[in-house]
């Protein structure tokens, strides 16, 4: 069963000569074999390729890093000569001709590429319901969504089809997944992590990270990605400390926040519940927490849902039939080529939010809509700034309910924009956020604690997140068990 | 009725940087397509620009050479719009953080006056103020075919710098001499190959026409496909004379974007229907803004090379050049640099002016050479020069002789003795061909004891005619005099 | 009413995105409701404040003028839905 340990203890089996990778990538391959079908959380899976990838290891490359060990990647990461399709039909049968930079990093340390995991198209959602791959199923209840957009990444950890994953989140994609999936997922803070390769949803927003089993986990995984990447004007020339040994020091003293309007209505009763018992967790660890406000989080969906789809409207303009992806077969003209290759391309959710940005960035309403929602950006960033004088970190909960059931919200766009409430304004102010396992649902779904830092203080979130985990046993509880 | 006619220039210059703006592949012209491109200027999905350097430099060296105010902060933005030649559906292009604002440029302007046969030409100075220049990228470069379009991106992300007039020129003239006058300044910097067929440089023109006393502008027409300076020209006179045509009708200009067809010396609506912009500028996000520090304006300033206006007064000042002709050798700037490479090599600056205006450039032109290709030393130039002063051959000679040297490459004194051109002083030799020419031309050495002293310039003629001009045309004309003063 | 249906017409245009009539119907009640609810931000006074469009304080970030290798042009065109000799081929583009 080595499908269900952590990276970190197999690297150790590994060290120690008692399995091969090929042992590991076995394991995987029947676990994927017994339960995808039902999980549906992978996008391209090649069984055969990844044998072949475990095979070619070379015994040269570094033992150190991630030699031997599996690793899943979301649809929207760029995989030289792989399908990459952001489970979107417009990008179908699309194989890039490079790598994005986490790929190559972790090539170069000898990471084995198993395939790729199912996501929202283009990461345009939050229950992986609109992938043209068809939705990926939570593994605590196959009848619930697993959250999104890096749905099929954190099912994938969640039902033991990997060992760890990559994810992308841009308001709340890796967090709010781990969460209803019960795992940890870990967005960095903007810059970080190179973007290169990983096609953008929203520039200012977007950011790779991992969604393992457990916190040493990210952290080994956050450290092997991270750093400046040349080809990435945005990322940043700030050192990558050694999170794996840093986090294990205690957590006593450290200031913690919690901001009121992370309990308020409409906040399930469970979640608060859970969130409240790991606050008084932390306290026992020896921190501080003291309330907060941040006062300016009822805007942040308003915020997000304008600087994202104006963004993404333009990001999403070059998948037009010309160079990659599909084209629309019945055309006329170049016009008649672009708005039948787009309508036939993308799905619903995608041509709502293209339409929404391109709305809000053109002429007579730019200042009304676009304008107006950096301006409030800079506002939430101050109630953050304002924030971190005062604390080390902030906890709340990741997501205001546990995972909902497929189909419940589809039709409905504004309520699912409103379940990343507690996620995006991460996002917006560009700081780093962790959410990890911290109770169950008399259902038996899980719920997420968010732990967000200081900009590139991905330590801190990690160390507190270290602790408590050391401290409850909520992440080594398996669905079905 | 009297209009004035209003335009502006719109200028696309490809810098001369060895790598495109935001990726690292290769600018150079003529390769085969789509071998000079990455998944960057590709804008394949997941890419990422990172801005060349060089290219910021280039574009601050002009944005400082047409007396702009660089900005402190500048920022790029995304330009939306739909097009196969546009990869990534959008333009990183600047909108309203450009490089540098508010420049001008001067020309000089003939103005006559009074009538036909004592027209006099005052040259005066006008300035064209300078609205903006910015920096994007290029887009690719389309082909059509019968049923099709054809596409190559390797010009795709070639750094380009977009210079923007105001509507400050009052005549095709004046369209034309900006540009030429731009195109020096641009040559100076080295900034640019400044070719319009290889399309490294691109103008677009707005013209507009009213009446004399009115403020307002007239509607404007915008005008493509220029592919020549005399191009633009052409079409502007083309344009003023619709318009002009269109208004003594009674008739409204319709505000659109015509083609010049340079075969028909026409211009033409586009036929494709163009819909009302609407390019949706935002903040480019995946590049950080750019703050111009100081020190880096200081380097760039203190490279700046010698600007065209400034050599043209320092020409006059330390060669003793007129005007006229100083204007003529620093237009250009490799004209510049070979006078000054003559002058420091023969002592009579005016002499290697009047040399390279008339002779040199009269060969240039016949022979469609440029003055970097052409086959003349300074050396050899400023040496046949001395050889006049010291009366080794005569000018008469020295004409044919420069060309010799041109279609040899050989060395002038090489040359004089290999053919014999020397000047013949020898008075023996000298006072054989005049009696000579005496006795053939009795009617014409009469006239001139007569006293038509004109018929002396006859005489001297056939002499230099009988030495293959080589005789000393002073010398003949001495000896003539005294011998038929004898005769006298 | 934030957005009407001939709004939603013209900006899905802009966007190159045909839409059915039901399409058009459908979208125009659910970005009216969305945009009802972002009509929230007109409640702030933000005439003050500077957008962030950055939200990291980075600048000036350049490479060097220096050459790298370009793709190979089979890599450049595998992915092309239509091509010819090397080129990216589409339905012919009137310009003149």
């Amino acid at each position: 069963m080595l499908n269900t340990l952590t990276a970190h203890e197999l690297i150790n089996l590994l060290s120690k000569g008692d399995i091969l990778p090929i042992d590991i990538c076995n394991s995987i391959i029947n676990k994927i074999e017994k339960q995808e079908k039902s999980l549906n959380a992978l996008a391209h899976f090649d069984k055969e390729k990844a044998l072949e990838r475990c095979k070619n290891l070379k015994e040269s490359v570094n033992k150190g890093g991630l030699w031997g060990i599996p690793i899943f990647i979301k649809d929207n990461i760029s995989v030289k000569d792989e399908l990459t399709t952001c489970s979107s039909k417009i990008l179908k049968g699309f194989k890039p001709p490079y790598n994005a930079t986490v790929i190559e990093k972790l090539i170069d340390i000898g990471a084995v590429l198993m395939g790729k995991t199912n996501m929202d198209e283009f990461a345009f959602g939050s229950s992986t319901e609109t992938s043209c791959y068809g939705p990926t199923r939570n593994p605590w209840d196959l009848e619930r969504i697993p959250g999104g957009s890096s749905g099929g990444s954190a099912a994938a950890v969640a039902g033991d089809e990997a060992i760890f994953s990559l994810g992308s989140d841009t308001g709340g994609s890796i967090r709010q997944p781990a969460s209803l999936s019960g795992v940890v997922g870990l967005k960095p803070t903007y810059g970080r992590v190179s973007r290169y390769g990983l096609i953008a949803f929203a520039s200012s927003l977007d950011q790779i990270g991992p969604i393992t089993k457990d916190v040493e986990d990210a952290a080994i995984l956050l450290k092997a990605i991270s750093g400046r990447d040349e080809m990435d004007s945005t990322s940043a020339d700030i050192p990558v400390s050694d999170y794996v040994s840093n986090i294990k020091k205690g957590i006593k003293g450290l200031k913690i926040g919690i901001p009121k309007e992370y309990f308020i209505e409409g906040v399930d009763k469970e979640v608060k519940g859970s969130i409240k018992l790991a606050i008084e967790e932390l306290e026992k660890l020896g921190a501080v927490c003291e309330d907060t406000s941040l006062p300016h989080t009822e805007y942040a969906v308003s915020v997000y849902y304008l600087v994202a789809t104006a963004e993404a409207s333009s990001n999403l303009a070059r998948f037009d039939g010309v160079q990659y992806g599909m084209r629309s077969e019945n055309i006329t003209s170049i016009i008649d080529m672009y708005k039948k290759t787009r309508k036939e391309g993308f799905g619903d959710e995608a041509k709502r939010r293209i339409i929404l940005g391109t709305f809000a960035l053109s002429s007579g309403y730019y200042d009304a809509y676009y304008s107006k929602a950096l301006k409030v950006r800079t506002l939430i960033k101050i109630d953050f700034d304002r924030a971190f004088e005062k604390f080390d970190a902030i906890v709340t909960p990741t997501s205001p309910t546990a995972a909902f059931k497929i189909g419940e919200k589809i039709s409905d766009p504004l309520t699912m924009y409103l379940s990343d409430i507690f996620t995006i304004s991460a996002n917006l102010a560009g700081i780093p956020g962790i959410s990890i396992p911290c109770g169950f649902t008399k259902n038996n779904l899980p719920i997420g604690l968010q732990i967000l830092g200081k900009p590139f203080d991905e330590e801190t979130i990690l160390r507190i997140a270290w602790n408590y985990e050391q401290n409850t046993e909520w992440h080594k509880r398996k669905p079905g068990s | 009725m009297d209009y004035e006619i209003v335009i502006g220039l719109e200028v696309h210059l490809q810098l001369n940087t060895k790598s495109k703006v935001f990726c690292g592949c290769s600018t150079d012209f003529g390769s085969a397509p789509n071998t000079q491109v990455c998944p960057v200027c590709l804008g394949f999905p997941g890419s990422l620009p990172v801005l060349n350097r060089r290219a910021l430099e280039l574009g601050a060296k002009v944005s400082i050479a047409l007396n702009c105010q660089i900005a402190e902060k500048i920022r790029f933005d995304r330009k939306n719009y739909f097009y196969p030649d546009l990869p990534k559906g959008y333009q990183i292009s600047q909108f309203d953080q450009p490089l540098a604002q508010h420049g001008k440029l001067s020309i000089i302007v003939g103005n006559s006056r009074g009538r036909s046969l004592q027209k006099i030409v005052d040259k005066t100075e006008k300035k064209i103020r300078i609205r903006r220049v910015h920096l994007e990228e290029d887009t690719g470069k389309l082909f059509h075919q019968k049923d099709s379009s054809l596409i190559d991106f390797n010009r795709c992300g070639i750094p380009l710098l977009e210079i923007v007039s105001e509507p400050d020129m009052n005549s095709p003239e004046e369209a034309y001499l900006y540009l030429t006058a731009l195109k020096s300044i641009l040559e100076y910097l080295d900034v640019s190959d400044c070719n319009m067929e290889e399309a490294s440089l691109r103008c677009d023109a707005n013209i507009s026409l009213r009446k004399k006393a009115d403020k307002k502008l007239g509607t404007k027409t915008e005008i493509k496909n220029m592919n020549s300076f005399k191009g633009v020209k052409a079409a502007l006179e083309y344009e003023t004379k619709r318009q002009m045509g269109l208004l003594e009708d009674g008739k409204r200009i319709i505000q659109e974007t015509r083609l010049y067809n340079t075969e028909k010396g026409v211009t033409e609506p586009m036929r494709s229907k163009e819909e009302a912009h609407d390019y949706r500028y935002f903040p480019e996000p995946d590049l950080a803004p750019f703050n111009f520090e100081k020190s880096f304006l200081k380097s760039i300033e203190k490279n700046m090379p010698e600007l065209p206006e400034h050599k043209k007064n320092r020409f006059i000042k330390d060669y003793q050049l007129s005007g006229y002709d100083a204007g003529i050798i620093v237009s250009d700037k490799n004209t510049a640099d070979y006078f000054e490479k003559c002058a420091s090599l023969y002592s009579n600056p005016k002499t290697i002016a009047n040399w390279l205006i008339g002779d040199v450039f009269a060969y240039m032109k016949a022979n469609n050479v440029s003055i970097k290709d052409l086959n003349l030393k300074e050396s050899y130039l400023s040496g046949m020069l001395r050889m006049i002063d010291s009366g080794v051959i005569t000018g008469k000679v020295a004409k044919t002789l420069l060309i010799e040297i041109i279609q040899t490459g050989k060395d002038p004194g090489k040359l004089i003795k290999e053919k014999g051109l020397e000047q013949i002083s020898d008075v023996k030799l000298l006072e054989a061909a005049t009696d000579q020419v005496i006795a053939e031309n009795p009617k014409s050495a009469e006239d001139f004891k007569n006293g038509k002293d004109n018929a002396i310039m006859f005489l001297v003629g056939k002499v230099m005619q009988k030495t293959k001009g080589r005789a000393d045309p002073n010398k003949v004309n001495e000896i003539l005099r005294n011998k038929l003063k004898g005769d006298a | 009413m934030a957005i009407n249906r001939d709004t939603v017409k013209y900006t899905a245009n802009l966007a190159r995105i045909e839409l059915s009539d039901k399409e058009l119907e459908h979208f125009t009640g659910q970005l009216d409701r969305i945009l009802a609810y972002v009509d929230k931000l007109n409640t702030l006074n933000v005439s003050d404040l500077e957008p962030t469009s950055h939200v990291l304080d980075m600048k000036n970030v350049y490479r060097d003028d220096v050459v790298k290798k370009s793709l190979p042009v089979a890599d450049v065109i595998k992915n092309a839905p239509s091509k010819e000799n090397n080129l990216f081929k589409v339905p012919k583009i009137i310009e003149t």
